[in-house]
């Protein structure tokens, strides 16, 4: 009975998300008057690696931006609630959620004309942090974190734009750590890079988890099964199916999201 | 059956064709350089002679008296611009901030149209409205006033450049700073600007370079003096003035040392030229 399975490992997923990290509520998101997103309501476990799949324009990365507020930047709008820690980040100043929850964009955006060493320490000195000291350790300990100190710690005054891509977005990744969030949003990190590079990327995915609630939206449903916990698959705006993703994968319960997966459309 | 040939008729009428436009193109690109080097060559030729170090350190002599120099010349054109940049930067930059950042609406619009009306304003008209706000309330001519006709020459190269060079600024690094939790006036004053730094320095510097052979508002502003003057309510010296007056004279020696302040003139701003190409090279050697 496909039902009844997917109806026990609901539950167990709702056992053990009892205090999630954030939580979306009903989200309604519009660009001017196109609906991009419709009655979303999801919760995202802490320390867990969390994937929303599904095709182009069905509001992955919409959905992405409303959990940081990114989405109003863009000049989008939104209804309901996004709770992080239990409180609406919407009643909130979109700066302070920003600091808690981080963001690394598609493709790479090193600042070009800072150095490696200054892209990592920017967040720091502009949300007013002072110690050269302490700046240094946490240039150190971000690009450790991201995997990327062994590489440039011989050339951190070089310019942030001169490493590799997938260097580069490693550098964004430690740039977004260094202003130490609780969640990091990831919108397709890795699909602008080499095979190597995104492998790179998605082990860093894996370490990552320990100390920080991942949102990761990709194209690649490969690249879902082999870095997150849960699965979300949104289309045409509405969240289909979220689940643990194993069980996604391999038992899905809706058949959208089995077409979508076994590469029927999208 | 007929082989085709590789030279008929046609080929040597091509060939002919191509000498001709290769040699026009030549011969415009030489002509668009010419005027640069007469000018240089000239007054290198008039002037030179006429310049050593007195030049630099000395006052104007009276007629007939040999010798001297426009050191209160080169001061008042250095301090005009100073004052120019003072008046016309800090409203340019903003400006153009403003249009690139905020500007998508009617408001903008309107402030970009006026904007590129104000760089065809002829700059003896800019004179005779710096005479109006500053000359006649102070009833004085001052190296204020030229500094304010100045300032207001510089705003719309400023303006539009700094606009540009912002508006390159792709929005991903807005975004970035944004994602870091950076408020928005942070990003755009540490982030946005300092990636459109090199552009909107070379904006900076052709205006400065625009203004600093400017004769015709400082007639009536800044007026002229003949002697050191370093008080910006009292009238004060500059080249272009100083240039306008000496070679019109009847004076042989003032004409000459007309041609040494071209000289002098010409090399001060061919070194904001120069400075043009320094900032604008990359600050990394590796890109």
């Amino acid at each position: 009975m496909e039902h009844d399975s997917v109806g026990v490992s609901r539950t167990q997923l709702h056992h053990a998300i009892a205090k999630p990290k954030m939580s979306a509520q009903d989200i309604n998101a519009y660009f001017g008057k196109v609906q991009a997103l419709k009655d979303v309501t999801t919760d995202i476990p802490a320390n867990r690696v969390v994937a929303i799949i599904g095709p182009s324009g069905c509001g992955k990365s919409t959905f992405l931006r409303t959990l940081n507020r990114m989405h109003e930047v863009a000049g989008g709008s939104i209804t309901g609630k996004v709770l992080l820690d239990g409180e609406d980040i919407y009643k909130s100043d979109a700066v302070l959620v920003r600091r808690r929850v981080g963001m690394v964009f598609q493709k790479p955006n090193p600042f070009p004309t800072m150095s490696i060493f200054d892209n990592v320490a920017v967040g720091l000195r502009l949300n007013g942090n002072n110690s050269r000291k302490e700046i240094a350790e946490i240039v150190e300990r971000s690009l450790r974190q991201a995997a990327l100190w062994d590489e440039v710690k011989d050339s951190l005054g070089k310019s942030g734009a001169s490493i590799s891509g997938g260097q580069q977005q490693r550098l964004c990744i430690a740039r977004t750590l260094a202003v130490n969030p609780e969640v990091v949003l990831m919108d397709e990190p890795a699909s602008a890079l080499d095979p190597i590079s995104t492998a790179k990327i998605e082990e860093l995915i894996f370490e990552l988890k320990k100390d920080y609630t991942i949102v990761i939206v990709t194209h690649n449903m490969q690249q879902a099964a082999r870095v997150s916990d849960r699965t979300a698959f949104f289309y045409l705006g509405e969240l289909i199916e979220y689940d643990e993703t194993k069980s996604m994968f391999t038992t899905p319960a809706k058949k959208q999201t089995e077409d979508y997966i076994t590469g029927r459309f999208g | 059956m007929k082989s085709a040939t590789l030279t008929n008729g046609r080929f040597y009428r091509r060939k002919a064709m191509n000498f001709f436009m290769n040699s026009l193109a030549w011969a415009s690109a030489l002509m668009a350089v010419t005027p640069v080097l007469l000018i240089f060559f000239y007054t290198v030729g008039k002037g030179a002679s006429y310049i050593d170090l007195d030049f630099f350190t000395h006052m104007p002599r009276p007629v007939g008296e040999p010798g001297g120099g426009m050191a209160n010349a080169i001061l008042g054109t250095l301090i005009l611009l100073g004052l120019g940049s003072v008046v016309g930067l800090p409203i340019g930059i903003l400006a153009g901030i403003y249009l690139a950042e905020f500007g998508r609406n009617k408001f903008g619009e309107v402030v970009r149209f006026m904007t590129d009306v104000l760089s065809g304003v002829p700059s003896i008209v800019v004179g005779v409205v710096a005479y109006t706000l500053v000359v006649l309330p102070m009833k004085q001519f001052s190296a204020l006033a030229g500094g304010v006709a100045l300032g207001i020459l510089m705003i719309p190269t400023v303006t539009r450049t700094s606009e540009e060079m912002i508006r390159l600024v792709p929005d991903s690094y807005r975004e970035a700073g944004l994602a870091l939790g950076i408020p928005q006036w942070k990003t755009t004053l540490r982030i946005v600007l300092r990636t459109a730094f090199t552009g909107i320095t070379t904006g900076v510097l052709l205006a400065m370079a625009r203004i600093a052979g400017e004769t015709a508002p400082l007639l009536f502003t800044a007026l002229g003096n003949r002697f050191w003057s370093t008080a910006i309510d009292q009238p004060i010296a500059s080249l272009p003035v100083f240039i306008y007056d000496y070679a019109k004279a009847p004076f042989e020696d003032w004409n000459n040392q007309a041609w040494a302040a071209a000289l002098v003139l010409i090399f001060m701003i061919s070194i904001l030229s120069f400075t043009i190409r320094f900032v604008t090279r990359s600050r990394f050697q590796n890109d």
